[in-house]
């Protein structure tokens, strides 16, 4: 057993790392939650814009916080553009899961042969900057990660829970042809929120280019993990995908300091069948 | 025709696949060179996986990202046997096909029973499956983290190379699953799998039993998975976990089937057939990850465009070539002269003490109710009294909170629904519920089939002809139900209601939403429908049809019973009155 000081660093690291888990977690809930569509390309849309940012940062010399200015938007107007085909042809969820699933090939295709199936590591004085809490090392990188993690998962739901736009959406992922006959605009709507949750994954992208070496196939590493916290932290519930992340993110760095490193993939998924199968209220 | 003649419909296809099959067995002794060999080796491999994975997935719409799992299992039950265990080669392939029906089972036994696992939580969980299982196997001495060598494993000589013995492996494995898919999609497991597929609660009511058939499809589907994980073993000849439990394998096999038509026993071998060519020929020329991008530019094609797949495109295409029947309108129901049989003083059904509770509202509150055999009773009462509840409870679709409910002297109160449909009960839904995905004959002669008494298929064929005729919905045996009007979707529930041979019939306001002249044609029907010996329960709120129909009424208020008797009697009750008008008219 190791020592309390072990598991204490343990639990720290996991919690801050779930926070990628959840930011990455928040725009798939909401399009899944909210407009029934289930997207797996949100993962390669975050390492494309990852690489974006490793591109401008390491060729360009452009600060990551400036190229996210530009990548943010762009995302939110690739999520405007997938949502026109889905819209166009009225897809529904098994679809969506296949039509994104392509397109997420495609793109690490595309990412593959500018970038090359190399590590690509985006080299910075700040990216390994940490301080010490009595006797916890605790990374700057991830602990800003959390903190832009926290604000979006509460914005969202705050904006979900007290105005308008937020209820509409949520009526219309009730029954969108009742919403629509009270006067919800739900295509209007649905194009913001995959807009938005594109824009997530840009944001998320950002800090995968900081904290993570990056190579085509890692579009696929998150994907059962995060999918996990979708389910767990409630479909369409922002800030439940942020605890549901930290909750995975904690639990699986513990078992690898307890058991070994390599069982740790068997816990989140082990989590998802228990709370599936055990069906609670609140899920 | 007598039997032995030549029928060139029947008899073309199996020739041609008898032909096919010994021209692709002798194949490798042609001299082709291996590298062919291990492309055919290829193209059976995913046609056998991706038929397999459509036996559950396609057929009875339970969609599964976990093929790799059962895959996985499989190879590694073969590689653990093999190389650690020395057991020869051909004997690890039945055990890795065991193994993995096992595992399809166990996880059946548990998931099936959950309603809410259908749809992408069930795809997301056999997922989650796949890895936990790949890193329990990375992590314990079965790999261990190495990867297994099966190059010490002797491969008995069937062919004079060894490239062409895993060929012709491959091979009979590819027959064998189009032999049990064609076998599956032709019998009655197969049709309960589509029902199950197209509205999964009405086919329990129907008497398909779901929980058995879909156990029974996901052993088949994992245990073939697993036999081909097992060939596939020797072919690639170093196991790693990596390598085995990916995501390449669903994603492809779900490629495959969909682009193929998962629905159909032969679409999945089409799709992986052009996705395997496609991708080989990438490869070979250098470019796979171009091969890659293409098929995933191919899947959305594919699924924008032909969402249901190849094969019925290519069917549906085919089918319009065909002259189309001009389309006949409804026959009217003529009015019925046999005598009735009388009312017998035998007990049918008989209800005591019913309860059921939804959480803290108490929908049936102890309702006790005896129907007579041969009776029409009338279900009358407010909304919300509970007599969809009632019907429900009877027809099993709810477990009672407690009571007892006898069909003919038989406890029926817990059984599942498909029992009590073959105990002769049969119902229809408030709103239509008719299977999707067939045609109307077919979702006839489902209800035949699982209702009824065991028959022969041309019998069951005959009957259902007969209920669709005698709903008036001649000429329409061959349109999908999204081609009927409401109140020829009503008449089709009572078509397969009555395809079961019912001794008590419970209809769910078959008349609502029909015009005045529909619903005289419906009351005729449900008159002609007691002249052939059913008993009926019906739930309406029409009391022109109530009064003109029943032998008795019974009136439901607030999940009791209110009122029972002759429609006179509880028309003119005033307590009835009043919980319909108010008091103010009771007087």
């Amino acid at each position: 057993m190791p020592s309390a000081t072990l598991l204490g660093q343990a639990l720290i690291s996991g919690v801050l790392a779930g926070g990628m888990y959840g930011l990455l977690a928040l725009g798939l809930s909401l399009s899944w939650g909210l407009l029934r569509l289930v997207n797996l390309s949100h993962f390669a849309l975050a390492f494309l814009a990852a690489y974006l940012t490793y591109e401008l940062g390491t060729n360009y010399h452009v600060a990551p916080w400036w190229s996210a200015m530009l990548i943010v938007p762009a995302m939110f107007a690739m999520g405007l553009a997938q949502h026109w085909i889905f819209d166009k042809f009225k897809v529904n969820e098994l679809a969506s899961l296949l039509i994104t699933f392509s397109f997420a090939i495609i793109l690490e295709v595309a990412i593959q042969l500018y970038w090359t199936a190399d590590y690509r590591r985006y080299e910075t004085h700040y990216s390994t900057m940490s301080f010490k809490v009595g006797p916890f090392y605790i990374p700057v990188l991830e602990l800003i990660l959390c903190l832009v993690a926290g604000v979006l998962a509460w914005g969202t739901w705050l904006w979900l829970r007290k105005t308008y736009v937020g209820k509409a959406l949520r009526a219309a992922a009730e029954d969108a042809d009742i919403a629509a006959a009270y006067g919800v605009d739900h295509k209007k709507l649905a194009y913001l929120l995959s807009g938005m949750g594109a824009a997530y994954a840009g944001i998320a992208g950002t800090f995968i280019a900081l904290i993570a070496t990056l190579a085509p196939a890692q579009i696929w590493t998150w994907l059962g993990v995060v999918f996990a916290v979708v389910i767990i932290g409630r479909l369409g519930n922002p800030l439940g995908a942020l605890f549901a992340g930290m909750l995975i993110g904690a639990s699986e760095s513990i078992a690898m300091a307890v058991l070994s490193p390599a069982w740790a993939p068997v816990v989140s998924f082990s989590l998802l069948i228990v709370i599936l199968l055990w069906d609670p209220e609140w899920l | 025709m007598s039997t032995g003649a030549l029928n060139p419909a029947r008899d073309l296809p199996k020739l041609a696949a008898v032909i096919g099959i010994g021209v692709f067995a002798f194949l490798p002794m042609a001299g082709m060179p291996a590298f062919y060999d291990s492309f055919f080796y290829l193209v059976f491999f995913w046609v056998s996986l991706a038929t397999s994975w459509a036996l559950l997935s396609g057929f009875a719409g339970y969609f599964s990202l976990g093929h790799a799992a059962f895959f996985g299992v499989g190879v590694y039950t073969t590689g653990v046997l093999g190389a650690k265990f020395e057991v020869p080669f051909l004997l690890t392939v039945p055990v890795a096909a065991a193994m993995a029906a096992l595992l399809g089972l166990g996880i059946g036994a548990v998931v099936f029973r959950l309603r809410r696992l259908r749809g992408e939580l069930f795809a997301l969980l056999t997922l989650a499956v796949t890895f936990v299982i790949g890193t329990i196997v990375l992590n314990t001495p079965i790999d261990g983290g190495g990867g297994i060598f099966m190059s010490a494993v002797p491969l008995p000589k069937l062919m004079a190379t060894q490239s062409a013995t895993i060929y012709l492996l491959g091979f009979v494995i590819c027959v064998i699953t189009l032999a049990i898919a064609y076998w599956v999609a032709h019998s009655r497991l197969g049709m309960g799998l589509f029902a199950i597929h197209d509205d999964e609660d009405v086919a329990e009511a129907k008497g398909v039993p779901t929980f058995r058939y879909k156990l029974i499809a996901f052993a088949l589907s994992a245990g073939i998975a697993g036999a081909v994980g097992g060939i596939h073993a020797m072919y690639v000849s170093f196991i790693t976990v990596a390598g085995t439990f990916e995501l390449t394998v669903p994603l492809y096999v779900v490629l495959m089937s969909v682009l193929g038509g998962s629905r159909n026993w032969f679409g999945p071998a089409i799709g992986a057939t052009v996705i395997t060519t496609l991708l080989y020929a990438f490869i070979s020329g250098g470019e796979a990850m171009v091969g890659r991008a293409l098929v995933g530019v191919i899947l959305i094609l594919a699924i924008l465009w032909l969402p249901d797949g190849v094969v019925p495109a290519l069917k549906k295409f085919i089918a319009r070539r065909r002259p189309v029947p001009a389309a006949m309108p409804i026959a009217e129901i003529a009015p019925v002269v046999v005598a009735a049989k009388p009312i017998g003083e035998r007990h049918i059904l008989q209800v005591r003490d019913v309860t059921k509770r939804f959480g803290g509202l108490q929908a049936l509150a102890g309702v006790s109710l005896d129907v007579r055999e041969g009776e029409i009773l009338g279900l009358v009462g407010p909304n919300g009294s509970g007599k969809t509840t009632l019907i429900n409870a009877i027809s099993g679709f709810y477990p009672l909170t407690s009571g007892s409910i006898t069909v003919d002297g038989v406890e029926i109160g817990n059984l599942p629904a498909h029992e009590i449909a073959r105990r002769g009960v049969a119902r229809t839904y408030q709103i239509p519920r008719p299977f999707v995905n067939m045609t109307v004959l077919d979702n006839v002669a489902l209800a035949a089939t699982f209702g009824g008494p065991p028959r022969r298929q041309a019998e069951i064929r005959e009957e259902a002809l007969h209920w669709t005729r005698f709903t008036g919905l001649a000429g329409k045996e061959d349109v999908l139900p999204a081609g009927l009007n409401l109140h020829e979707r009503k008449f089709l529930e009572l078509a397969r209601a009555l395809a079961a041979k019912p001794k008590l019939l419970l209809l769910d306001e078959v008349l609502s939403g029909l015009n005045p002249a529909e619903i005289d044609n419906a009351i005729r029907l449900v008159r002609a429908i007691r002249a052939q010996g059913a008993t009926i329960v019906f739930v309406e709120h029409l009391m022109r049809a109530v009064v003109e129909l029943s032998d008795r009424i019974a009136v439901l208020n607030e999940g009791k019973l209110f009122a029972l008797g002759s429609p006179r009697e509880v028309m003119t009750d005033p307590r009835v009155v009043s919980i319909y008008l108010g008091k103010a008219y009771a007087a």
